[in-house]
């Protein structure tokens, strides 16, 4: 099984080559992909069901307890699921959406590489594997939000995205090691059975602010959810795949899945149902004031995701079952809602809800689809949204803490989303034709089909919620999530009640919110001046200050003068080896006195040669005579008989020269250019460090602390790795992770020589090519 | 500038060039049993190429390189790095476990480690070779 999700990788890299050969049938090609792994997740369902999780063990990285085990239980299976089917269709809609695109391959490639991602991180039962792949659904949507590279506002969006959810990331690792060390497992499995309580843990607090701060960011939670309707620069496949039905799910898996180990703690229910309330209602309130189709399905997504939060947050079995009932009809209408606005931008050329207007006549199937999928978004029955909402509200009746704050924000949010669910259903398709940039016609079938296949689900899932199996995998997600067997029975009447009324109440509300939607929109926008202060201004004024605050810095440290490095990175070695030498411990000097004449005529050439380097007046003079001390230091490497070294100072020394006598050619006439001062404090700084260099060796020679190593290398140095020089040995065999890491040091410091020398050339004396470079250097940042 | 050398270098450089060079493949064979080894045998190789290339400048010594541009090199010898790694993958061994197999005819003891020395080889060789070239056609293309 990890077999197959790994290759999912192999397939996306070579998704290039099936788009020659499939031309724009590629992306139906690719999507037996996602089904094909939704027909394994079926196929293993029946086992999960009945006999609990699966776990399919392979180890990884075994001496760091690193594995790439994944595990199958009913949270997972259900999470999987939305993802390959979801995907099939999304992946079938973008062979329509983006025909004939010249970039499509490389959408191919991030959104099948998102896809794996995905898979692997809803199955991964390591913290750290876990890690890996949220990480991965990070980059591949920022390769995806920015996929019309071209765009700056497109590219502005994906870093936003980028830096709110990988700032979330580094957080998320800081959590997930918390849990490591107090779990003392790092697998999901494993502390799922664990019999103490994490809860009574010295760390539970920090570990579960740093996990709430990955979730709440990937999750677009208040205060991190500006960078979601951001994110919708990118095509509209996407967001419909991950901006509404998986990747933003991602944080809201986490919580649920650690809801059973961390959950219900009086930290756990503020914060989230807080938290989770609050982001409902923002994203209910801003979708209002929006035209845009897209930003309008943004917003209302957040609503959405809030409601998650807040579902877990409230911990209450009814809860959990509102919780998995609600994300699966969200994904399906919001998803089908998705590519309804992506049809409808495709065939109008306009993303504005109010240039809209009577397109059923021109596009009736697209009507009927975007009717049914807004019901569901509004809750109305018999569709499935509707049972997600009557559980959502009889859950938010039933909570034990903040329940009248709850309730006030989803009466409000359920008025405003079934003003948000009429408005998108019903203004583009009835009321006046109003002209467009393109002449509107039925979308073609493959852009169809995947939201047609998505409305058929949530309104076959509401008129039969047992059909398919429906009730037994929320039921196995639904005690995933709660820690216990919970059974989970739908069925669309549950009698008149409190949910029921307050349904009825807010449907009425919101119809008459829609009516007056222009009026109100009008009145709201006087509260511009005060949202321009919100959460993403502050995050501008971060991100400036960042700029600023490197600018400073590299003004400072890097202003291109090589003696000023030289100085800076010396004080620092003095700094720090003086206080580990002179503070915490004492220098120890034991003379041996026991010097030969020949060892004092090589180490006087040295002097000779350091000496004559700092006073000469020729560049010349100086390379030569610090090549003479690089030769000494050959011969005294083969005096104390190390061959190895003495060759290859000699090789290095050698080319040394070259490379500096081929420098010197192009350096201008020698002239001072230090004062004498300067020239005083580079001699004090220099014969600091000297001494300092000088007790330092003294001192690692004169103690004995630890037994040295090189017998255990000169002995097995032939048994083991069949070689008698052990430098070699010790090169290519006991230090060759050492050696790799060098090689690859040393040939990014050759690129770099390379790439500069090339660069100067290509733009030597092109002042206009160079003030370009700097201006697309700064963009990113200001734009 | 860089001039092309007198009669006497290009002489000289013309028949210690391959001399060199059969001295480094030599170096790196040798290297893990006796003196020498990858990073040796490339600065030597890169010595080699560096001669010829002061003799004859830049574009005859393009010429003796036929296709193998220094950054090519650079590339191979990581490649070479990474791919010794994967046999011990294989045999159910830890991240760059030394393998060792004896090619019975001529006994030769091929193994891993002389894989990851050749990619030594070959990173030294075209990060030194890269980096004088670079250099020197700078010089060339100053008018």
């Amino acid at each position: 099984m990890q077999l197959a999700v790994l290759m999912g990788f192999v397939l996306a890299a070579s998704s290039p080559l099936l788009n020659r050969w499939f031309g724009h049938r590629a992306s139906t090609v690719l999507a037996l992909y996602p089904a094909m792994m939704a027909a394994w997740l079926i196929s293993q369902a029946p086992s999960v069901l009945n006999d609990g999780p699966l776990l399919l063990e392979w180890q990884w990285v075994p001496s760091l307890g690193i594995s790439l085990t994944f595990m199958l239980d009913g949270l997972s299976l259900l999470f999987g699921l939305l993802i390959t089917v979801i995907g099939t269709c999304v992946l079938i809609y973008a062979g329509g959406y983006l025909k004939g695109h010249v970039d499509i391959a490389r959408f191919h490639i991030a959104l099948l590489a998102f896809m794996v991602s995905m898979l692997g991180l809803v199955l991964a039962d390591g913290l750290l594997t876990l890690f890996v792949f949220w990480e991965l659904t990070s980059i591949t949507s920022y390769l995806l939000i920015g996929f019309n590279h071209t765009d700056i506002e497109a590219r502005k969006s994906a870093r936003q995205g980028l830096f709110v959810t990988v700032a979330g990331g580094l957080a998320l690792m800081a959590g997930l090691v918390l849990l490591g060390v107090a779990s003392g497992s790092w697998s999901l499995a494993e502390i799922g059975q664990m019999e103490s309580d994490l809860r009574e843990h010295a760390l539970y607090t920090p570990m579960l602010i740093c996990l709430l701060l990955g979730a709440f960011t990937k999750s677009a939670q208040f205060p991190f959810h500006f960078w979601l309707p951001n994110a919708m620069a990118a095509p509209t496949p996407v967001s419909a795949y991950l901006h509404s039905a998986t990747m933003v799910k991602a944080g809201i898996y986490l919580l649920a899945r650690l809801q059973p180990e961390l959950g219900g703690t009086a930290l756990w229910v503020g914060i989230l149902s807080v938290v989770g309330a609050t982001t409902m209602l923002t994203g209910a309130f801003l979708a209002i004031q929006h035209t845009n189709i897209k930003k309008l399905l943004a917003y209302s997504t957040i609503m959405a995701l809030g409601t998650l939060t807040m579902l877990v947050g409230i911990g209450t079995d009814y809860a959990m079952t509102a919780f998995v009932t609600f994300l699966l009809g969200h994904s399906m209408y919001k998803g089908a809602l998705f590519m309804v606005a992506g049809i409808l931008d495709h065939e109008t050329g306009t993303k504005d809800v109010t240039a809209m207007g009577g397109l059923r006549q021109q596009m009736p199937i697209t009507a009927a689809i975007a009717l049914i999928a807004a019901l569901s978004l509004a809750g109305v029955p018999p569709l499935f949204g509707f049972i997600g909402k009557e559980l959502m509200l009889e859950a938010v009746f039933g909570a034990d803490g903040f329940r009248a704050l709850l309730i006030l924000f989803a009466f409000v949010s359920a008025i405003l989303t079934i003003a948000v669910a009429a408005i998108i259903a019903l203004r583009p398709f009835y009321g006046h034709r109003h002209e467009t940039p393109k002449t509107p016609h039925e979308a073609p079938v493959s852009m169809l089909l995947g939201p047609g296949l998505l409305v058929v689900g949530s309104l076959s899932l509401g008129l039969f919620p047992a059909m398919l199996g429906g009730d037994a995998l929320l039921t196995a997600a639904a005690t995933a999530v709660s820690g216990q067997p919970l059974a989970v029975s739908l069925s669309l009447w549950h009698g008149i009640n409190a949910a029921l009324i307050t349904s009825v109440v807010s449907l009425g509300l919101g119809f008459l919110l829609f009516k007056r939607w222009d009026s109100v929109r009008a009145k709201l926008s006087v509260l511009a001046p005060v949202m321009r202060h919100g959460p993403e201004a502050g995050y501008e004024s971060l991100m400036n200050g960042v700029v600023r605050f490197s600018e400073w810095q590299t003004h400072l440290l890097q202003n291109g003068y090589m003696r000023n490095y030289i100085l800076v990175m010396l004080l620092v070695l003095i700094a720090l080896i003086s206080n580990s030498i002179l503070l915490r411990h004492s220098p120890q000097i034991a003379f041996v006195l026991d010097i030969r004449f020949h060892e004092i005529i090589v180490v006087g050439t040295m002097v000779m040669g350091a000496l004559f380097a700092t006073i000469s007046r020729s560049r010349l003079g100086a390379v030569v005579s610090v090549g003479i001390m690089g030769f000494s230091i050959a011969l005294i490497f083969i005096l104390f008989s190390a061959p190895d070294l003495g060759i290859t100072q000699l090789l290095v020394e050698t080319l040394t020269v070259i490379l500096l006598v081929l420098v010197l050619f192009r350096l201008p006439r020698f002239s001072s250019l230090s004062t004498s001062l300067e020239r005083i404090r580079d001699g004090v700084v220099a014969a600091m460090m000297g001494v300092l260099v000088f007790l330092l060796i003294m001192t690692a020679w004169s103690i004995d602390q630890f037994e040295t190593i090189s017998a255990y290398m000169v002995e097995n140095s032939a048994p083991l790795a069949h070689g008698r020089n052990i430098v070699n040995v010790i090169l290519v065999d006991y230090r060759a992770l050492d050696t790799l890491g060098e090689m690859f040091v040393l040939a990014l410091a050759a690129i770099g020589v390379i790439a500069m020398l090339k660069l100067r050339h290509d733009n030597g004396g092109d002042s206009k090519a160079n003030d370009g470079e700097k201006n697309s250097i700064k963009e990113p940042y200001d734009g | 500038m860089v001039k092309s050398g007198t009669i006497i270098l290009n002489t000289a450089a013309r028949f210690l060039m391959p001399l060199q060079l059969m001295f480094s493949v030599f170096l790196l064979l040798r290297g893990h049993d006796e003196p020498g080894g990858g990073f040796i045998a490339g600065l030597v190789a890169a010595g080699a190429f560096t001669l010829y290339l002061f003799a004859f400048g830049v574009s005859a010594t393009k010429e003796v390189l036929r296709m193998l541009d220094p950054r090519d090199l650079i590339g191979v010898g990581l490649l070479l790095g990474m791919v010794s790694v994967v046999p011990a993958w294989f045999m159910g061994q830890p991240f760059l476990t030394a393998q060792w197999w004896t090619i019975p005819v001529i006994d030769f003891k091929a193994s891993t480690p002389l894989i990851f020395d050749v990619g030594v080889y070959l990173a030294v060789l075209g990060s030194v070779m890269g980096m004088v070239m670079a250099l020197m056609e700078v010089d060339k293309d100053e008018p």
